[in-house]
């Protein structure tokens, strides 16, 4: 299938409806404004492909499968790139495959952190690097985090090995309303972010509320200086989108406009919306503004607040991705929590962990484990296993990718990190993780780690000396 | 930090805060504790503490309780010396990016004859949200503002009470690495000569107070900076240097030659492994970040997560502390960093900590980095009573402190976070909205 292919599945089983997209091809007939690119629907197209695996069999280990089951003493068979077996100690192997001995390791789908800013503001943090935030607007739904991403940044090495990240979302930062697409990459070293790309992923659009773009552009003397003004510029902007939406959905001419075409693919429910928003009352003005304009929030991220309306978010179907226990720096972050995890799961509603962080990055699995703790000691029972589709299948939801990955169900891509320990200890660190059934970290083999250009020859040497 | 006045303020204090109060008993004996003392060595199963006066009397397996002591059976669990955080700046800041409430930094007329101790706000949410976490004391340094000297921080409690000062003036904080550089004009070269040309100044102003210009085209200094500056130069009083790169950490060492009396103290040093021998060699305590392993700046371009372990192996005394940002809201987090410190003697080729190495650099290092060794940071004989008994390992992250005791006082774990929990277990609305719900 080729990749705008895809996108259209992609698009069709995430909107549930058969898209004017697929219509558009349908007509076999490209606008005007299409070129020489190969895939006139997706201009920069992935060209990951899975790296040369070994069937491998892990044998012994406690297994989370990323959707809440656990299995003791479990079997995992990973062949062709993906999830063959999984099960107990009775499921049958191939007799001739590589079996590694697990016992009292653990093994889990690969962490996803669904909000990271590795390549578009990398390592080192110099201003030549800096390229999150295009503030030169407060709409800027053109733009593509895609073009900021240089592969060569250290921190995608650093998340893989001791963070066992084997997806991760990158998106424009917050200083905007409309910040831009984000893109879902697979965490491979490659000369390219197209090398990265995750094939036939949604895109995602960054949207912010709060004070980044009020103090931003209010400091310009500009529009948004308010709260009030963040909402209006925000609704303007969806007017004419769904203006361009309907012209487009019907065939006619009007002028082609990027910012449009990301927000109308939103209205159509092909780019899903992440959106930065801190506090309880702001998440609902947005919903009811997504009600309003017919689009649909996918998560709520940084939501310190969402704590105090998990069943509203519940109700919405809208995921919050969630740190594990920072709080305070700003004054919209004043009334974050750490039960704020457990709350929003045992409401119902979806909670994922997010970085944010080149550093948080590293560890999303004890963020996590701050956060089931947490939650035990106020009485919320929530299993190590349950608490696992918190870096797996509720952010592999959200990014519109679930069926392909984020647990481990037998045909979905072969993402897995065995664990030295119960990856809620502070103790543990990955051993091995494989991305679409390939090893790509191996803590035991020296040379099967990254080193990017960036770190090749300096002192430092990537850190694995 | 004990008698009458304290108890008194401290109950004042906790009256608004919280519905329990707490007294303040002569003489506890917790027993029964898995027991670490802070000093670098190893837990000990069936441990007791016994704490009298606000201080601790006795500590370690088969210890005797007095007659008349409150036991607090530990039944097990894991009983250590209060965390100190090795560099933050609690107490300075309520909402870091809410300017009002920030004050870390200064553009001023002043630089070295700052003093945060007067800024310090024993009332600021983080200082219980991070005691909670079972931090208790903490070191307190300045931001630089205008030029490379940020002033004089101190050590402080984190007790519900409203004296927070251990020590106020217990360090001159300058920035000597990129930061410095920026600070004294642009290169390192134009901050090496400005730092020496400082100091020099402040020694012009110990030999004739009187006739020091502060205002002449040549005072680097004005009188009350200068002033400040004698105590660094003549070592009374010890020098933070903030330096990240090997060269840089070199660099200050070498200012030894010419300032022999300086008590250094080196903060960052995340290319500290590089030049460990040299560090050791030179006993300079180090206070780092303990997990960064980010090339983040050119002066780091040599981090890795084993740069504490290294530096350790080498004989360098090492603490953690909040290096790397969220220093006035955080310290909590140093039990995660040393529990990573731990977690490292299990990956192969990474050097790390022994479990009693890594309590050490959150407790006793960092105070002996202070001069403070005899007075907090170790459940030694002598120091103060700052004790936290967890519900598990401390250094996992489902853990969590079940009582704190500052100076032998048993504290509150109430704080406005753990309020909002409460009144959000359910976010559903009853009868009356949440405001009623308190």
């Amino acid at each position: 299938m080729s990749m705008a292919g895809r996108l259209v599945l992609v698009a069709a089983l995430l909107a549930g409806t058969a898209t004017p997209l697929a219509a558009r091809k349908d007509r076999d007939e490209a606008p005007a404004w299409q070129g020489a690119s190969a895939e006139p629907e997706n201009p920069y197209p992935s060209t990951y492909r899975p790296y040369p695996g070994t069937p491998t069999v892990l044998r012994g280990a406690t297994i989370f499968d990323g959707e809440g089951a656990r299995i003791d003493n479990g079997v995992l068979f990973l062949s062709d790139g993906k999830v063959t077996a999984i099960g107990g100690p009775d499921t049958p192997i191939p007799a001739d495959v590589t079996v590694i001995d697990a016992q009292g390791k653990y093994v889990t789908p690969g962490v996803i952190d669904i909000h990271s800013h590795l390549g578009d503001y990398p390592s080192p943090g110099v201003d030549a690097l800096s390229d999150g935030n295009e503030a030169t607007s407060p709409v800027t739904p053109h733009v593509w985090a895609e073009h900021s991403i240089w592969p060569q940044d250290p921190g995608f090495s650093r998340a893989l090995a001791n963070g066992g990240v084997t997806t991760l979302q990158i998106l424009p930062g917050s200083a905007n309303l409309f910040g831009g697409r984000s893109v879902t990459l697979k965490n491979v070293p490659a000369r390219t972010m197209q090398g990265m790309k995750f094939p036939g992923a949604p895109y995602g659009l960054k949207m912010a509320c709060g004070e980044n773009p009020k103090r931003v552009y209010g400091s310009k003397g500009r529009e948004p200086s308010t709260r009030m003004g963040n909402m209006a510029v925000d609704r303007q902007t969806w007017i004419k989108a769904r203006e361009y939406q309907k012209k487009r959905a019907a065939g006619k001419d009007q002028t082609r406009d990027l910012g449009m075409e990301t927000l109308a693919d939103v209205l159509e429910g092909k780019i899903l919306v992440q959106n930065h928003c801190y506090r309880a009352d702001e998440m609902a003005n947005v919903i009811d503004m997504s009600k309003e304009f017919g689009y649909k929030v996918a998560a709520f991220h940084h939501a310190v607040e969402a704590y105090k309306i998990a069943d509203l978010l519940r109700d919405n179907g809208i995921c919050a991705a969630l740190w594990g226990d920072w709080y305070g720096f700003k004054m919209e972050a004043y009334d974050g929590i750490k039960e704020n995890i457990p709350l929003v799961h045992r409401a119902g509603a979806c909670a994922i962990v997010h970085s944010d962080d080149q550093d948080g990055i590293q560890r999303l699995n004890q963020e996590a484990a701050k956060a089931l703790g947490a939650g035990r000691r106020m009485g919320i029972d929530i299993s190590d296993a349950v608490a696992w589709t918190w870096l797996a299948i509720n952010p592999a939801r959200a990014m519109g990718i679930a069926d392909r990955t984020g647990s481990l169900k037998t045909g979905k891509m072969a993402d897995v990190v065995l664990w030295n320990g119960n990856p809620f200890s502070t103790y543990t660190r990955p051993e091995k993780v494989w991305i679409d059934g390939a090893l790509m970290y191996d803590s035991a083999n020296p040379k099967l780690r990254p080193v990017t250009d960036f770190e090749l020859g300096q002192i430092g040497g990537g850190d694995v000396k | 930090m004990n008698g009458i006045g304290h108890i008194r303020s401290a109950l004042a204090v906790l009256a608004m805060t919280v519905a329990t109060p707490v007294i303040a008993q002569s003489s506890v004996a917790i027993t029964g504790a898995t027991l670490a003392i802070g000093d670098g060595s190893e837990p000990v199963r069936n441990g007791t503490v016994v704490i009298a006066g606000g201080k601790v009397v006795a500590a370690g397996a088969g210890v005797a309780v007095p007659a008349g002591a409150k036991i607090v059976d530990a039944g097990g669990k894991w009983v250590t010396p209060g965390i100190v955080s090795g560099f933050s700046r609690v107490g300075l800041a309520e909402v870091p990016a809410v300017k009002e409430t920030n004050d870390t930094r200064a553009s001023s007329p002043f630089s070295a004859a700052i003093d945060v101790a007067p800024a310090i706000n024993p009332l600021a949410n983080p200082i219980a949200i991070s005691r909670t976490g079972g931090v208790t004391r903490a070191v307190v340094a300045p931001a630089a503002g205008d030029g490379m000297f940020a002033g004089q921080g101190a050590v402080i409690d984190l007790g519900a009470d409203m004296n927070a000062i251990t020590k106020a003036r217990a360090f001159q904080y300058v920035e000597m690495g990129e930061a410095g550089a920026q600070e004294a004009g642009g290169s390192r070269a134009a901050m090496v000569l400005t730092f020496r040309m400082m100091l020099h100044q402040a020694q012009d102003y110990a030999k004739a107070p009187a006739s020091y210009d502060g205002g002449s085209r040549d005072a680097l200094l004005n009188r009350v900076d200068a002033q400040a500056l004698v105590p660094v130069v003549t070592g009374a009083m010890p020098l933070m240097v903030h330096v990240e790169s090997a060269r840089d950490i070199l660099t200050v060492l070498a200012l030894r030659q010419e300032f022999p009396a300086l008590r250094l103290i080196i903060a960052g040093a995340t290319e500290g492994w590089m030049v460990a021998p040299q560090i050791a060699a030179a006993n300079v305590p180090v206070i780092t970040a303990g997990l960064e392993d980010l090339p983040s700046s050119f002066e780091k371009l040599a981090a890795t997560q084993s740069n504490v372990g290294r530096m350790v192996k080498a004989g360098v005394a090492v603490s953690m502390g909040m290096l790397t940002g969220d220093d006035a809201l955080q310290l909590r987090v140093a039990t995660q960093q040393a529990g990573n410190m731990v977690a490292l003697t299990k990956v192969p080729g990474a050097t790390g900590l022994s479990w009693g190495q890594a309590l050490r650099t959150i407790t006793s290092a960092p105070a002996e980095a202070m001069g403070l060794g005899d007075r907090i940071g170790s459940l030694r004989p002598g120091r103060a009573g700052d004790v936290v008994m967890w519900d598990g390992d401390p250094f996992e992250m489902t853990s969590a402190p079940v009582a704190v005791w500052i100076d032998g006082v048993e504290q509150p774990l109430v704080n406005r976070q753990t309020r909002l929990r409460d009144r959000y277990a359910d976010p559903a609305e009853g009868a009356l909205p949440k405001a009623y719900e308190w």
